[in-house]
């Protein structure tokens, strides 16, 4: 099933709404703002993003794809996302 | 001129400093009108420092170690206790607690997240959860579980997060179990409790919360560990211990520390922390190191990384309203 890139940057947002802020919304969350960084996510966040990513479209993530480029902002993870579905 | 960066920022005055920690360490006992010290003894560099830190300042009359081994310790670690006991001439007791593991469920619910990764994972296989080196790692930290069977074939497989958290959280037993007993021995004896982080480890969070975190005096947490090391030879600690690499003997299978938890031997990552610490540019680092400039970056933010990820390690428990009549 073709996804667009707003539908998938919505799940996510939502996913870092309920999973991360506990409800708080994510809207001052900037597409380009590092997860890392801003303190949203830890390491151990990353790896609830890796779960995420396996129940909501089936991708299975590899170790060495396991990096900021791929991971740290909405818009590199929407990225990514779209590059592993078809 | 300016010096340039090097590893002489880590030299220690041996003499003063232990001289200053044996202060506090009498100044606490004073204060809260304790007897002596308990130390729980690893046979590592740090419980050993520790110990020989309470015995200078306030005689080996005062000072009561504890061994407290499990199944999955090294064969070794029981006669290196022991030995350091011995050589400072402390009161020590052999507190075993596989027993008490057991029957809180530890190795079984290890077990047990391990085998959602690996199936055939059993009892009578060997673990340990590993980090990938600063040298290869240009992404997250992640970890994995490296399992070898009794025939000797080993498995690597990265750790979900619930299967990571299980093993994380079962094995947080055994820390918490001897901190309990810890202090079972310092009510008995009237005594307080040290805990044995060095600075790496205390500001890298690499302890358990209520386990090995938990302590009255933290004599050598402000101590880069290669400090901790020069102390060892100051307070005359056996030199077959400040010989041996560390490991964290909490899993079976044989782990250094520096593929645990802070993915650079100590000696490197004493000196990356110390420069993050004294805002020393990468590229200053990094010639002093004889590592790359990128590598050292990737350092500096794995340190930030970790004091995020660990700050709850560290929080007191949470007041809605101050009492300031206790506090």
């Amino acid at each position: 099933m073709e996804k667009s890139e707003s539908e998938v940057k919505a799940k996510l947002r939502s996913f870092v709404s309920s999973n991360f802020l506990l409800g708080k919304s994510a809207s001052e969350l900037g597409d380009d703002d590092s997860f890392l960084e801003s303190g949203i996510v830890d390491s151990t966040g990353i790896l609830e993003f890796v779960g995420f990513l396996q129940e909501t479209w089936g991708i299975e993530v590899a170790d060495e794809e396991l990096l900021p480029e791929n991971f740290d902002t909405v818009r590199n993870l929407t990225a990514f996302v779209l590059r592993k579905t078809p | 001129m300016t010096k340039a960066f090097s590893s002489a920022v880590l030299d220690l005055d041996c003499e003063r400093e232990a001289d200053r920690i044996g202060k506090v360490l009498l100044d606490y006992l004073q204060s809260y009108r304790r007897k002596g010290f308990i130390v729980g003894l690893s046979g590592g560099i740090d419980s050993s420092v520790t110990l020989a830190l309470c015995v200078k300042a306030l005689g080996k009359e005062r000072v009561f170690g504890l061994h407290m081994p499990e199944r999955d310790s090294s064969e070794d670690t029981l006669g290196f206790s022991r030995l350091v006991a011995d050589h400072f001439g402390v009161a020590s007791e052999l507190e075993d607690i596989t027993a008490m593991l057991e029957a809180a469920g530890c190795y079984r619910r290890r077990d047990d997240a391990i085998r959602t990764v690996i199936p055939e994972y059993r009892a009578d296989w060997k673990c340990k959860i590993v980090l990938p080196s600063a040298a290869e790692n240009k992404g997250y930290n992640f970890f994995s579980v490296v399992a070898r069977s009794p025939d000797g074939s080993l498995l690597k497989k990265r750790l979900p997060l619930e299967a990571y958290l299980g093993v994380v959280a079962a094995s947080n037993f055994k820390q918490r179990i001897r901190k309990m007993l810890e202090y079972y021995h310092a009510d008995r004896l009237n005594y307080a409790t040290t805990g044995t982080p060095n600075r790496l480890e205390y500001d890298q969070g690499f302890f358990v919360k209520q386990g090995d975190g938990l302590a009255d005096v933290k004599p050598i947490a402000h101590l880069y560990k290669t400090q901790v090391y020069d102390l060892a030879e100051f307070l005359d600690v056996p030199e077959t211990i400040r010989k041996r690499p560390p490991t964290t003997d909490t899993y079976s299978l044989e782990q250094g520390q520096d593929e645990f938890y802070f993915s650079l031997p100590y000696d490197k990552m004493d000196l990356c922390l110390y420069a993050r610490n004294h805002a020393v540019p990468a590229a200053e680092a990094a010639a002093a190191l004889g590592m790359r400039t990128e590598q050292i970056e990737w350092v500096y933010r794995d340190i930030e990384s970790k004091r995020r990820a660990t700050g709850y390690l560290h929080a007191r428990p949470q007041l809605v309203s101050a009492v300031e009549e206790v506090s």
